[in-house]
């Protein structure tokens, strides 16, 4: 999700300062996406760019209020009847995180795995806190905290898998070595570490 | 606060010499009134016994348990039961509650194997089944009610009379997750309202997350922590 399609579907209904829409985007969206007026402002000035806001009335102080655009109702429609798909977010840290853990010598990657396990359960802890003194909440963000939830509780389901999957390649590997298996040189790598 | 359970060094060997299973090796944790602590682990990793060790039902093979400040470890077996009774109350996946027995004689016979008063005793399973909100249900028979009522009875059970310290296997293991999540809402509310300390064993990330804590065991070792948390205040605070 972009920033860009959040500032056009507060602006479908009235023109916004760029102040309002900071305060109303983060209203939405419970204040889980904290937004800083630089990010509302430089984002105005692209869709204005694009032709997909423009600057209406101004004050005697120079804040410009925005108005959408037809072009920019086109788009909000086109935004909302797209499903998001997993490769149009921003790539997966922590699964590249794992990916290096593995392929760098000397990293311990159960480790890895059990910090991110018990950080992950912190987070899913304290939206469970939330979800619990939320309950006669805005159903917006009710809706955007069972999201996280939904979220976090997936990571820790595919880091307990992640952990089975380590087990079973590491089983696997003392189990039957090939000539051309790498402990051995890893053996040679700890020996040059020591 | 006090603390309402307090296991030192636990360790629970199964066997001798080479075929020892170390189900526990030397586990410290603590639970305090009002605190609800979830442990999670993979199969095997010393979750039951954990919980089987902490409610008596178990002799560890080294360590000590307290439970509201009594240690398990050095009492006779019939101060062990009589404690078991009084103060610590089970909560299992499958219920275990009696076929035969009503919801309200199910509740009341814990208090009245420990010599209360028939009168005495229903009147404090009423009271225990209207607080988990079936009190109506009080003369129905377990097979005629639904699972998640089978478990609030089971719960009530658990919390008749004056028990302070709570332990539940997988309570929600055999309910569907909006029943599963009523069931936690009752152990939370137990916990922050009645000044219970609750130990909750799960293998489900999101019931565990209704914990103060969560402590993580792996091969009989704790081997991680999350909590205690913040207020939910500062939880919204944090995130502007």
């Amino acid at each position: 999700m972009s920033i860009k399609h959040g500032l056009l579907a507060l602006l479908r209904k009235d023109p916004k300062y760029g102040y309002q829409l900071r305060g109303e985007f983060e209203a939405a969206t419970g204040a889980t996406w904290p937004l800083n007026i630089g990010q509302v402002y430089t984002t105005l000035t692209r869709l204005e760019r694009d032709g997909l806001v423009r600057a209406a009335s101004s004050e005697g102080d120079g804040r410009s209020m925005y108005e959408i655009t037809e072009a920019g109702r086109t788009e909000l429609t086109s935004w909302f009847d797209t499903p998001v798909t997993r490769e149009s977010r921003p790539r997966d840290e922590l699964a590249i995180k794992l990916a290096l853990a593995l392929a760098v010598p000397g990293v311990d990657v159960s480790a890895v795995v059990q910090r991110q396990r018990m950080s992950t359960m912190q987070s899913l802890q304290e939206l469970t806190k939330l979800k619990r003194t939320s309950r006669d909440a805005d159903i917006s963000w009710q809706l955007v905290l069972e999201s996280m939830i939904f979220a976090a509780e997936a990571e820790i389901r595919w880091l307990d898998h992640c952990e089975a999957m380590l087990l079973r390649h590491r089983g696997k590997a003392s189990a039957s070595p090939t000539p051309t298996d790498v402990p051995e040189q890893h053996e040679d790598h700890l020996g040059a570490q020591r | 606060m006090s603390t309402m359970l307090d296991l030192r060094k636990l360790t629970r060997t199964h066997g001798q010499g080479e075929q020892a299973v170390h189900a526990l090796k030397s586990v410290d944790l603590s639970v305090e009134a009002g605190e609800l602590v979830a442990v999670m682990g993979p199969s095997g990793s010393g979750k039951s016994t954990l919980l089987t060790c902490a409610g008596g039902l178990d002799q560890p093979t080294a360590g000590e348990v307290f439970v509201d400040g009594n240690d398990l470890t050095t009492l006779s077996r019939n101060a062990v039961a009589a404690l078991r009774r009084r103060r610590i109350g089970y909560v299992f996946q499958d219920f275990n509650l009696i076929p035969a027995l009503t919801a309200a004689e199910n509740v009341a016979l814990p208090l009245e194997l420990d010599g209360t008063r028939t009168r005495t005793a229903r009147k404090y399973a009423e009271a225990a089944l209207t607080e988990v909100a079936i009190g109506e249900l009080a003369d129905r028979f377990p097979e005629d009610m639904s699972g998640g009522q089978r478990q609030r009875v089971a719960i009530a059970r658990a919390i008749v009379g004056e028990r302070r310290l709570l332990l539940a296997d997988e309570p929600t293991g055999a309910l569907d997750s909006d029943t599963g999540e009523a069931v936690l809402q009752l152990l939370r509310d137990r916990c922050d309202q009645h000044g219970i300390a609750g130990v909750l064993v799960t293998h489900d990330a999101r019931h565990a997350a209704w914990a103060d804590r969560v402590v993580y065991l792996r091969d009989g070792v704790l081997v991680g922590q999350s909590g205690p948390l913040p207020d939910a205040d500062e939880l919204l605070q944090e995130s502007h």
